[in-house]
């Protein structure tokens, strides 16, 4: 059991200092060539608060539904408001955030 | 009352019920027998009028392995389950009453990563049955919603009560409980805590304690839980970062995830049936994920796990294709 404490602790170790890395790199990656997203025309008003909102609860685990049918994004926006507590606020800016 | 309810409301042209889910195959070794699994978790959601919601899901399992022995040939066994079956009623914007089957609100796993669709690693934590009464899903009622929210902080709650229930799909224990979270959206942090006590045979308590943490302008998520019962608990820890941030999410290098998760249980008396491992047991996972595109991902892993009664090398490899559209077809 020696030596898996030993992993166990460096593992341990490299968990705590992976935050620092990914700030870093992801400030030279800033420089460099920015994300998919930004290249996207500059959202604004709800559709941008609405994008916001779902970066910050639904992509925390899941990405976005790869194209689907308009006439189920109430159906995936309720369940999702649901699923994840959203307010319904957040509900109404999601949306119109995937469906504008 | 006419403020309350689903945004939806608006344009009931959105409002069409769903079919999603998740189909994949999965190998899993595990001290070097070999078991194959394929797999399919079909969901469905269906709108009814402009505030409930009907929504269930599903999982097909047939997992067969190599006959031992010597015998030639396969062997398996056909499994069905439901996870839930529930209505939905948004009765106010800060509460939905959920009637039905549904997932025990204990921590963040049972109800936010167990799909196979958005999961990192194709085996649950090891301490996934503390709290949410062994079966994982209850039969009663639940109250949840989001208590307030505000563009800095929002803070959410689920409270249920279960009843006793051994019907073939819908097993659950008598029991009550309930998760709250605060979520600071701009740090991208979120905190909770759970409690469960179950109502039937040896009454006994469990307490969760979860830590989510994306930092801002980073791929990088880390998640974690702490569950204790009353013969047992454990945490786990998990850190993924999409390589999308040294180049674009659709390139080859950006659709790599590494994935690590570290386990731990403690077992404070022998119980042959909460789910746990029967000794102290840690556990490291590596993984590597790879998103191909059509929302096709692929899954592979190492653990190592360390135990008094013995340690073990686990492989898994799965794919995972994600499904997503209308019960019908319209114009």
């Amino acid at each position: 059991m020696k030596s898996s404490s030993i992993l166990l602790t460096c593992l341990a170790g490299a968990i705590a200092i992976l935050p620092l890395c990914a700030q870093q790199v992801e400030g030279k990656a800033s420089n460099q060539a920015p994300p998919a997203q930004s290249t996207q025309t500059s959202p604004s008003g709800d559709s941008g608060r609405g994008e916001r909102v779902f970066k910050q609860n639904c992509s925390r685990c899941h990405d976005a539904p790869q194209g689907f049918s308009p006439r189920i994004s109430g159906t995936i926006v309720r369940h999702m408001r649901i699923r994840a507590s959203l307010s319904e606020s957040d509900e109404r800016a999601i949306l119109h955030f995937l469906n504008p | 009352m006419a403020s309350m309810g689903s945004a939806a409301q608006d344009d009931q042209s959105q409002n069409v019920p769903l079919i999603s889910g998740g189909v994949g195959f999965v190998t899993s070794t595990n001290g070097g027998n070999t078991t194959y699994i394929p797999v399919i978790s079909p969901l469905l959601a269906a709108p009814v009028g402009s505030h409930i919601l009907v929504e269930s899901r599903a999982i097909i399992l047939d997992p067969f392995s190599p006959n031992g022995g010597g015998k030639p040939g396969y062997s398996g066994d056909l499994f069905l389950g439901l996870n839930y079956l529930q209505a939905d009623f948004l009765a106010s914007r800060h509460v939905t009453v959920v009637a039905g089957e549904f997932l025990t609100p204990f921590a963040t796993y049972n109800e936010r990563l167990s799909p196979i669709w958005i999961g990192n690693f194709q085996d649950e934590p090891l301490i996934a049955s503390v709290g949410t009464m062994e079966t994982g899903s209850s039969v009663g009622g639940m109250l949840r919603g989001s208590a307030f929210a505000t563009d800095h902080v929002s803070a959410d709650y689920a409270v249920y009560f279960s009843a006793v229930s051994t019907n073939q799909q819908f097993t659950a224990e008598r029991a009550s409980g309930g998760r709250g979270s605060l979520y600071f959206p701009t740090a991208r942090f979120e905190v909770g805590a759970s409690y469960g006590r179950q109502l039937q045979n040896v009454h006994e308590n469990f307490e969760g304690f979860h830590v989510w943490w994306e930092p801002s302008n980073t791929a990088l998520r880390l998640r974690s839980e702490f569950s204790k019962g009353a013969h047992a608990g454990g945490y786990w820890v998990e850190a993924d970062y999409r390589l999308s941030r040294f180049k674009n999410g659709e390139s080859f290098v950006g659709r790599f995830e590494p994935v690590f998760r570290m386990q731990q249980t403690f077992r404070s008396r022998p119980d042959s049936n909460d789910g746990l491992p029967g000794a102290n047991t840690q556990q490291a996972d590596f993984g590597l994920d790879y998103r191909l595109p059509h929302e096709v991902r692929i899954n592979t892993s190492y653990s190592r796990e360390f135990s008094s009664t013995g340690n073990r090398n686990i492989w898994q490899t799965g794919i995972v294709y994600r499904f997503l559209f209308p019960t019908w077809r319209g114009k």
